[in-house]
């Protein structure tokens, strides 16, 4: 331990009058130099969300003469016509849901198995490695995705998966038409990729934050391994769980690139997963440099507000949820 | 450190440039924004314009032909570049104040994946048009059957690919469709989006391009500059006078030329040369177009543009074909040359002609 040459201030001194006056204005100077740092952080602080509500106010200016012209009516009509200028959302508006449920359904219990495995049952000289390897999935640009997804995971569907799926599944709706290749399912996996990693990394840093006290209880009642994870860990982190798929769901909603490369780009509702879809994102980025006339781009404004309107509503559905859950439970809210 | 010297040197030069060239000359600078379907080409004659005459500097983003038109309305650039001409309505609303300039030509061209078949396939125009109605549905339909006599057409289900942007090559794809089709006309229309009655979309020419040669089956369309330089498969098409023609070059111009008919030495040239009647011409074709305004406030800015276009018009067409664009006929310059000898800038007249511009300024 080496004293600093300012630090030493003996507490005798302390008590003296003489000593202790330019000490008080010390502290003044101090308390105003803290007063300055707390408002500049209270500034930048508070400038985030004005940022938010500022995007707000613009997108609803600019959307302001499609909301007049096509009213509620453009979120669930489904022609989409820039010559004949008659515009309705909702292929994309289901189509951006649909993508990222998908994407949810495949990504969730790959990214959980990942996040088990790592904390609970793979050997320590493989948990780094391999949490390594996922996160790194996560710096992968969309585009490469997409590239990938146009020349590897198209074809692959092609000629290995989709057929035995369709025979097999082939009469619910889910898989019915022909499969072209640019399907609402190529985005669906595409997707599911992407997310993977940020879930998988979430879930593991709530899962090592479950104390181990929680595990010894459970193997001492004479739980499996299986078992402590089932009934002892997942229950204890489950609110930090759902914030991790929440942000997973996040970045699916909004992701453009990857999606409009795979997922056919076609105004159309189809329940059928092999049939080619469209999201909101990638409308607005296939369709906004060539708006030539005022109400098409309007309309594509429209567009952006709901798919901003959306996104803050899966937060608020996410954080009451977490909210919820986190009653009685403590580990999670921390990963958020 | 590094970095801080380099913020010093940036605002040293800020500072020092237009002092500098204030001393050297008297710079214009002049911007432009709009089609992406030009861009190469621009940029080349950006480039080699800027070598021969270093007064002026020019500069052109590629941000779309609809923000081009947008950011040439609210007078944010010079000039503007589009693939689709503007509206009435559009010229209307900025009190007509815009010059429609034609620079190059463009053409888009049927592309299809067809394993098994080597020889090019021939299209009409009503076969085109019902195969992206959804109407012809199988490669072995009779009607595309009849048209290509000796080729063996699989069995398969054709899937139609376009482009999921807005587009120019778009506008001029179904330009051509809604002009032979009037069922194309009344159900889909002409424009840089279209509502597709059927078929995937692809993202750009890679992403269409991507798309065919992933789907047996696939037929798309895509702009003829990249057929070329990607030596992509792509089909005939038969012209209005019956020929089938090859998307070339020569064709394209051959396009222009059959179109002058059309135009005449007073024209706006927001003329569409689809379906062209010239016997060699290649009839799905267009132009590309620069937005220059009728009255510059800035004497020199007008002069200096007008000169510019003028010589991307001239000595710029040799440097069109070795980058996939048709040169404009040279039959069309005289009357190019009236319309820019009409652009007042500052008052009087931007350009004083073809002779004036070789004089150094």
């Amino acid at each position: 331990m080496t004293t600093l040459p300012l630090e030493p201030v003996p507490p005798p001194q302390e008590q003296t009058t003489p000593s202790a006056e330019p000490r008080w204005r010390a502290l003044r100077s101090i308390d105003r130099s803290d007063r300055i740092y707390q408002r500049l952080l209270t500034g930048i602080a508070l400038a985030l969300p004005a940022l938010i509500l500022v995007i707000l106010g613009v997108l609803f200016v600019s959307a302001l003469p499609a909301i007049e012209r096509y009213g509620p009516a453009f979120i669930w009509t489904s022609t989409w016509d820039p010559v004949a200028e008659i515009y309705g959302a909702a292929p994309m508006i289901f189509g951006t849901l649909a993508s990222s449920f998908l994407a949810l359904l495949i990504a969730v219990p790959l990214a959980l198995g990942v996040a088990i495995f790592l904390t609970e049952f793979a050997p320590r000289w493989l948990r780094q490695p391999v949490a390594f390897l996922v996160e790194l999935l996560a710096a992968i640009p969309s585009v490469v995705y997409g590239l990938w997804g146009i020349f590897v995971l198209i074809p692959f569907l092609r000629s290995v998966v989709i057929p035995p799926l369709k025979a097999v599944f082939g009469w619910t709706p889910f898989f019915q038409g022909v499969f072209y290749g640019n399907s609402m399912i190529a985005g669906g996996i595409i997707l599911a990729i992407m997310i993977v990693p940020y879930i998988a990394a979430v879930s593991r840093e709530v899962l090592l934050a479950v104390p181990v006290s929680q595990r010894e209880a459970a193997l001492a009642m004479g739980a499996t391994r299986w078992e402590a994870v089932r009934s002892a860990v997942l229950p204890y982190g489950r609110a930090g769980l759902i914030g991790a798929i929440i942000l997973g769901l996040g970045r699916a909603l909004g992701e453009t690139m990857a999606v409009t490369m795979v997922i056919g780009n076609r105004h159309d509702i189809s329940v059928s997963v092999l049939q080619p879809g469209y999201t909101m994102a990638a409308a607005i980025a296939n369709e906004f440099s060539e708006a030539t006339t005022n109400m098409y781009l309007s309309a594509l404004f429209e567009v952006g507000l709901i798919l901003f309107v959306l996104t803050v509503m899966v937060n608020a559905v996410a954080r009451i949820l977490i909210w919820r859950v986190a009653r009685g439970t403590a580990v999670g809210s921390r990963a958020l | 450190m590094f970095r801080r010297s380099l913020f010093t040197l940036g605002i040293i030069g800020t500072l020092a440039s237009p002092a500098l060239s204030g001393l050297l000359q008297a710079q214009v600078r002049l911007n432009g924004a709009g089609a992406t379907f030009p861009n190469i080409i621009y940029q080349t004659w950006i480039l080699t314009y800027n070598q021969k005459f270093d007064n002026v500097e020019i500069n052109y983003q590629s941000i779309g032909s609809g923000g081009g038109i947008r950011q040439f309305s609210d007078k944010t650039v010079d000039f503007g570049g589009t693939d689709a001409p503007m509206t009435d309505s559009a010229i209307t609303a900025i009190g007509g104040n815009v010059l429609h300039i034609p620079t190059v030509l463009g053409a888009v061209v049927p592309t299809y994946n067809l394993p098994g078949v080597s020889q090019q396939i021939r299209f009409t125009a009503d076969v085109l048009t019902d195969i992206f109605l959804g109407k012809i549905t199988n490669w072995s339909d009779g009607r595309i059957a009849s048209i290509n006599p000796g080729v063996t057409l699989p069995k398969q289900d054709i899937i139609v690919v376009h482009r999921s942007d807005g587009s120019g090559t778009t506008f001029v794809w179904t330009d051509y469709l809604a002009k032979v089709s009037p069922e194309w006309l009344q159900k889909v229309g002409r424009g840089t989006s279209v509502n597709w009655p059927v078929g995937l979309g692809g993202r750009g020419n890679e992403g269409v391009t991507a798309t065919v040669r992933q789907t047996p089956g696939g037929v798309g369309y895509v702009e003829l500059g990249y057929a070329l330089i990607n030596k992509m498969a792509f089909g005939l098409v038969r012209n209005k006078s019956g020929n089938w023609i090859a998307p070339s070059l020569e064709s394209v111009t051959a396009a222009a030329q059959g179109a002058m008919d059309q135009m005449g030495p007073s024209t706006d040239f927001r003329v569409s040369i689809t379906d062209s009647p010239g016997a060699q011409a290649y009839p799905i074709a267009s132009f590309t177009w620069v937005l220059l305004r009728k009255e510059y406030p800035d004497h020199a800015k007008g002069r200096e543009l007008v000169k510019f276009v003028w010589w991307s018009l001239t000595e710029g067409q040799a440097k069109a074909p070795g980058l996939g664009y048709a040169p404009l006929p040279k039959e069309m310059r005289p009357w190019i040359e009236a319309r820019l000898r009409a652009v007042t800038a500052g008052g009087r007249p931007a350009w004083q002609g073809p002779a004036a511009a070789g004089t150094a300024q």
